[in-house]
């Protein structure tokens, strides 16, 4: 624990601590451009320089370490006069372009020359300038503007694990680029334009388009997979216009995928804005009381078992409560969460969730992926799990395709039959799972869609019990989900129906009338002659199938709570208004309810909420983990021999909004080329 | 050499010759286990020699395969040092010194005579591929200047007679003697040792 005097104030810091860190502690803020306290230490801006007693040169603080009996001063004239001349090093061959550049308002070289920068340049020379490079369709590239801090380099190599960037040629030649011109392949890239310091890394798709300052900031929640991460939907007027990450280092810690950050602009195509009927086989605009009464006609009277629901991936805790109770009240129980057809067990919470959480896989050493490939389905758990690669000391087998999970792992096998050699002991990696201290396993739905779904899931709970990875103080059994509304349902109990019988009775007659919350990823072909109801954001699979469209809000439009892969119960908020005649998910269900003569029995947001509790009391947090109880779940089966298959074999376009964005669908061109045209989730 | 290479023309495979690969394994070997990525330089350069004395990107691909590196880095590697060359590059890379002290001693002349002989300018290679021109930052031989290196050797103590001469006796397919071109021996004063005349041998 090193004692360090800091502008006369004495500070004792923990070890292994630099003295830009300890600075930030006692509240003084140093500079910098290269620094970032989650990428390695570069030390080449020189913008964080302090004076230190008895040495003779200034030093960089980001990458001195703080010793004992330092004497640092930061805020001397002659401290001031280095940052000056090293701020105006980086001018020289910045363009200056602000004016222009997208980064402006929000840019770290803009700032600090306020405080560091002169009033005049003394640079009367050429500036150098840099041929522009194209990074893929979501990133802009004026590599001019480049300081060469290297941020974006250490990222894609240390954090996403994709070391495509790097610099090129050397002196004034040095250049930041991949070389060889090329779309960027990793899945967290978007993240290297909230690192870039200056404009040289911006966003494509939001380019020109708005001034940070002009944009109204809602923090939120993303959906676009089950890691919940945290997010802030910056919009202008009644549009969208860019969704950032937002600090949770519990979940995301602030990174974002590229499809939470970029699918954005698909919530401005294909959307439903008023509600459609469909007369003489054509769905035409209606107006709300036309299309519940097209609904009441059908419904009111009916056999309360001919009724189903099934409710989609996006869907909010709020609107499934609201259809579960809706449901209940017409005197069926065929609702059904699951659309993929997962064999997932709501009976006990420990036994589909992600119980270590996301931060806990930091503890683990030893990892077994089951049908899962983590890159594709939650990059962010997939960079957490890399970052626990990087600390050492952490073994990871994976069971299913063999894929790049940008960390080092053994491939194990292709399905079930390694799975059981596992289960017996026999493979080499049970050794591993055996010795170590806190091993985890992460099941993923590849592994549980499937026929023998919930025989694999009675396997994976005996590899956990038999491998030590169940205590009192360590549950590393986890399943990864790829809907943000999966682990809402089955918290919810929305399992008493089952898709497939659900199907199958649409088929033979037994159903008459199904009820969509959001669900698209079911075979429409399959609902036969049945009186389809959609509710919903966008026109797409269920609406095209649909009798009657209702039209809902996507998650950037409503407060609406969302429970993670992880169980952790987080509250998305309203950024902008539903689109034209669109409501609020609830209020929708609500407002149908009273038209069939089953009045839901609350009005206002928190009366649904007081609702959720009341059916499971996990609902009552605010972004925690409520640990699941661990009990029986799943049953012992024949396992069926075929390998496993992740459910995302595009990892763009995974949801009605990702379908509907144009981004995505440039970077499917740019990245898989003959892919084109692949709806993804279908797998 | 520049950056630039998009627009070379690339062959779109690389091996190294049997007899490289027993080299390969020689280079290999004088890196402990676990640092193989360390290879890289040297292999580089074995693929320049192969590959008349460039390096095509599908060589730079190979060595990071195997080197275990991503190929980002190994460009990286080759993009620093000057001795790699990324674009085809004349049988004889010469490689004049403009630095201050090679400069101060006549270093000019010896760009004019090669730049008036060959008809081509620094950066250039001659139609007939037989030499390019290239000006370097200090090679480290300033006792000798002005000098210039052709390929690996050193010729030193240059000016515009002896230049030409270098240019014509390459030209003609012979090989020039490196080291100085004057009467000096190695870097003794010229016209024989002014200090220490008398310690000789076992001093």
């Amino acid at each position: 624990m090193p004692k360090l005097t800091i502008d006369g104030i004495e500070v004792e810091v923990q070890d292994g601590l630099t003295v830009l860190q300890a600075c930030e502690q006692i509240g003084i803020e140093i500079p910098r451009f290269c620094y970032h306290e989650r990428l390695t230490i570069a030390g080449n801006c020189r913008m964080c320089l302090v004076e230190m007693e008895r040495a003779p040169k200034p030093i960089a603080s980001c990458a001195m370490p703080a010793g004992e009996g330092m004497v640092i001063t930061t805020n001397s004239p002659a401290v001031k006069k280095m940052r000056q001349g090293v701020m105006e090093l980086l001018l020289i061959n910045h363009p200056l372009d602000c004016p222009i550049c997208d980064q402006g308002g929000e840019c770290d070289l803009q700032d600090q020359a306020v405080g560091y920068g002169m009033d005049r340049s003394r640079y009367t020379e050429e500036k150098r300038s840099v041929k522009d490079k194209t990074f893929g369709p979501l990133i802009r590239a004026m590599m001019t503007r480049c300081i060469h801090c290297t941020r974006c380099i250490r990222f894609s190599s240390e954090i996403a694990g994709v070391p495509e960037l790097g610099a090129t040629g050397r002196g004034e030649h040095m250049e930041v680029g991949t070389y060889i011109e090329k779309a960027l392949t990793s899945e967290l890239s978007g993240n290297m334009i909230d690192l870039c310091p200056v404009g040289a890394l911006t966003s494509n798709p939001y380019a020109f388009n708005a001034r940070p300052w002009e944009l109204k900031k809602t923090e939120s929640i993303d959906v676009m997979d089950a890691v919940g991460s945290a997010i802030r939907v910056d919009a202008k007027g009644p549009e969208v216009m860019r969704i950032l990450p937002r600090l949770n280092e519990d979940v995301n810690e602030e990174w974002i995928s590229d499809k939470t950050r970029f699918a954005c602009d698909g919530l401005k195509r294909q959307r439903l804005d008023t509600p459609y009927v469909r007369r003489d086989g054509k769905l035409e605009p209606a107006s709300w009381d036309e299309a519940f009464s097209a609904i009441a006609d059908r419904v009111k009277g009916m056999d309360g078992s001919k009724f189903a629901a099934i409710t989609g991936d996006m869907a909010c805790a709020e609107s499934m409560t609201a259809l579960k109770d809706l449901t209940a009240a017409l005197g069926s129980d065929n609702i059904d969460c699951r659309q993929d057809g997962a064999a997932l067990d709501a009976s006990c919470r420990g036994g589909y969730v992600f119980n270590t959480t996301i931060a806990g896989i930091e503890e683990a050493d030893a990892c077994l992926i089951i049908g899962s490939n983590t890159r594709k389905e939650a990059p962010i758990i997939n960079a957490r799990l890399r970052k626990r690669y990087l600390m050492g000391g952490f073994k990871a087998g994976m069971i299913g395709e063999a894929v790049d999970l940008t960390f080092k792992h053994e491939h194990l096998g292709a399905g079930t039959d390694t799975l059981s050699e596992i289960a017996d002991g026999k493979h080499s990696f049970a050794k591993i799972l055996k010795k170590a201290k806190k091993p985890m396993l992460i099941l993923g739905q590849g592994a549980l869609k499937r026929s023998d779904g919930t025989a694999v899931l009675a396997m994976a709970r005996q590899i956990a019990e038999d491998n030590g990875m169940i205590s009192d103080d360590w549950n590393g059994f986890n399943v990864l989900h790829t809907a943000a509304a999966r682990v809402g349902g089955l918290d919810l109990g929305l399992v008493s129906g089952d898709v497939a019988s659900i199907l199958d009775g649409c088929g033979s007659g037994s159903i008459d009338v199904v009820y969509l919350l959001g669900a698209d990823e079911i075979d429409m072909n399959r609902l036969g002659k049945a009186f389809v109801i959609y509710q919903g954001h966008h026109g797409d699979a269920g609406a095209h199938r649909a009798d009657v469209v209702l039209p809902g809000a996507a998650y950037t439009e409503k407060n609406a709570t969302y429970v993670n892969t992880e169980g952790r119960v987080q509250r998305g908020r309203l950024a902008v208004f539903p689109l034209g005649e669109a409501r609020e998910d609830w209020t929708i269900l609500r407002a149908l309810s009273d038209v069939l003569g089953h009045k839901l029995p609350y009005d206002t947001l928190s009366e649904v909420r007081q609702r959720m509790v009341a059916i499971n009391s996990v609902f009552d947090g605010d972004d925690e983990v409520t640990g699941g109880a661990w009990g029986e779940f799943g049953v012992k089966g024949k396992l069926d021999s075929s390998a496993f298959v992740s459910p995302i074999s595009n990892f763009h376009m995974t949801d009605p909004i990702s379908r509907a964005s144009e981004t995505m669908a440039q970077c499917i061109e740019a990245l898989l080329g003959d892919n084109k045209g692949k709806t993804g989730t279908d797998g | 050499m520049s950056t630039d290479t998009a627009t070379v023309e690339q062959p779109t495979s690389f091996a190294f010759s049997a007899e490289n690969q027993q080299k390969l394994k020689g280079i290999f070997a004088k890196y402990p286990e676990g640092r193989q990525a360390s290879a890289v330089m040297p292999l580089l350069d074995l693929a320049q020699r192969q590959h008349d004395g460039w390096l095509p990107r599908a060589a730079m691909d190979h060595i990071a395969e195997l080197v275990g590196l991503a190929p980002m880095r190994v460009y990286e590697v080759a993009t620093f040092y000057t001795m790699y060359n990324l674009a085809p590059i004349g049988k004889n890379h010469l490689q004049v010194c403009t630095n201050l002290p090679c400069w101060l001693r006549g270093s000019d002349e010896v760009v004019e005579t090669c730049k008036k002989k060959l008809g081509i300018n620094v950066g250039e290679t001659t139609p007939d591929g037989k030499f390019s021109l290239s000006e370097m930052e200090c090679l480290g031989a300033c006792v000798n200047a002005p000098m210039m290196q052709i390929n690996d050797d050193y010729y030193e103590d240059l000016d515009a007679a002896s230049t030409a001469a270098i240019l014509d006796t390459l030209s003609t397919g012979g090989t020039p003697k490196p080291g100085p071109q004057n009467s000096r021996k190695g870097c003794e004063p010229e016209g024989g040792l002014t200090s220490l005349t008398d310690a000789k041998g076992d001093a």
